[in-house]
């Protein structure tokens, strides 16, 4: 009886305290080793732009690690730098940062039902739970199925401490180099952000119900930014969301009749 | 920029509780919830078009330094990378390198 379903795991398992800590731990280790070299690197590269982002703004070194480890998702620190810079108050602010963040909960509803095991202590799922961004779960859905029940959310947090310090460590140079760089790289920093999050999402969507959100933003963001640059990008999310998801779902009816 | 201590609460309330609240929120709601649901489906499609929605305008009315460089060679370097993605069969990092340095390349030349 090694337990091969979840019941026969834990019908199986009464090891001491312990012995759960370090298996924790020895799983959190196997998730930094195990985690490719592609993806921290791509991260890095890309909060490099945002800390060219941060000096160019006026923020502080300190400024720029706070916001990459404590929010770490990369268009919410964009867009936050961003209305800053623009001397948006705190309530326009909070509401343009909540609206790229509303993301983050179908993915973190998604992810938890998978990586959570009924004797992880809330604490350990409410660390996981902080720190769910885009590459965090790309990676995590990739990978953690394939791990024992018990081990995936210390095996999520070690993915997530890796590209946690890859990425503040990227910020780090891109706020250090911003002031000493020619003009040109500077911008081509910026210029990097935008290109990473466009492909990665052309990457992780599935069939053109999926591309249809993506092309509905790039055409109204522009738009709905001379119309209404307080509120631009809230309203093209849930316009052309909207839109997209109605006509996916159009789509899909006409499939099926 | 208002003082740093003043900056940081900005941060803090704008920034990492404007984040985290929906991130508790699919803990709280990943009990009930299936991943089929339309509800969710809604929600990413509308988030999915607020990250296109920034890019564009990052592109298009780019903050600091990009804005520096010209409209049509900060549109040409975007369409490049996006061209060479797709014909390097979705390569994410060969789409990035190209319209960066299509960007740094025309700049130097054409800027």
């Amino acid at each position: 009886m090694d337990g091969t379903g979840p019941e026969a795991g834990s019908l199986a398992r009464t090891e001491p305290q312990e012995a759960v800590l370090a298996s924790r731990w020895v799983a959190f280790c196997r998730g930094v080793r195990e985690t490719p070299l592609i993806p921290p690197l791509i991260l890095s590269f890309s909060f490099i732009g945002f800390g060219a982002l941060t000096k160019e703004t006026g923020l502080s070194l300190l400024h720029t690690l706070f916001m990459s480890v404590f929010i770490f998702a990369l268009p919410g620190q964009v867009v936050l730098v961003d209305e800053m810079a623009r001397g948006a108050s705190l309530l326009t602010a909070a509401l343009a940062v909540t609206a790229t963040a509303v993301r983050l909960l179908p993915m973190t509803v998604a992810l938890l039902p998978i990586i959570r095991d009924r004797r992880d202590p809330k604490w350990l799922e409410f660390a996981a739970t902080c720190f769910i961004a885009v590459t965090v779960w790309v990676e995590a859905m990739r990978r953690t199925p394939h791990q024992p029940r018990p081990d995936r959310t210390a095996y999520t947090l070690g993915i997530v401490a890796l590209l946690v310090i890859s990425s503040s460590m990227g910020a780090v140079i891109g706020f250090l180099l911003a002031a000493s760089l020619p003009k040109t790289f500077a911008a081509a920093l910026l210029f990097l952000t935008p290109m990473y999050f466009l492909l990665s999402m052309i990457t992780s969507s599935r069939g053109k119900g999926e591309i249809l959100p993506i092309v509905a933003g790039l055409a109204l963001g522009p738009i709905l930014h001379l119309a209404v640059p307080q509120w631009d990008l809230v309203l093209t999310g849930i316009i052309g969301g909207t839109l997209s998801f109605l006509v996916a779902r159009l789509l899909q009816a006409k499939r099926r009749a | 920029m208002i003082s740093s201590a003043g900056t940081f609460l900005f941060i803090f309330v704008a920034g990492v509780l404007a984040t985290a609240v929906w991130r508790l929120l699919g803990l709280f709601l990943s009990s009930g919830l299936s991943e089929e649901s339309a509800f969710l489906e809604w929600v990413k499609a509308v988030s999915t078009t607020l990250v296109a929605g920034l890019v564009a305008r990052t592109v298009i009315f780019p903050p600091g330094a990009l804005a520096d460089i010209h409209l049509s060679i900060r549109v040409g370097a975007f369409a490049l990378g996006v061209a060479v993605y797709f014909l390097s069969r979705r390569h994410l990092g060969l789409g990035i390198l190209s319209a960066v340095s299509a960007l740094i390349l025309a700049q130097y030349t054409l800027g």
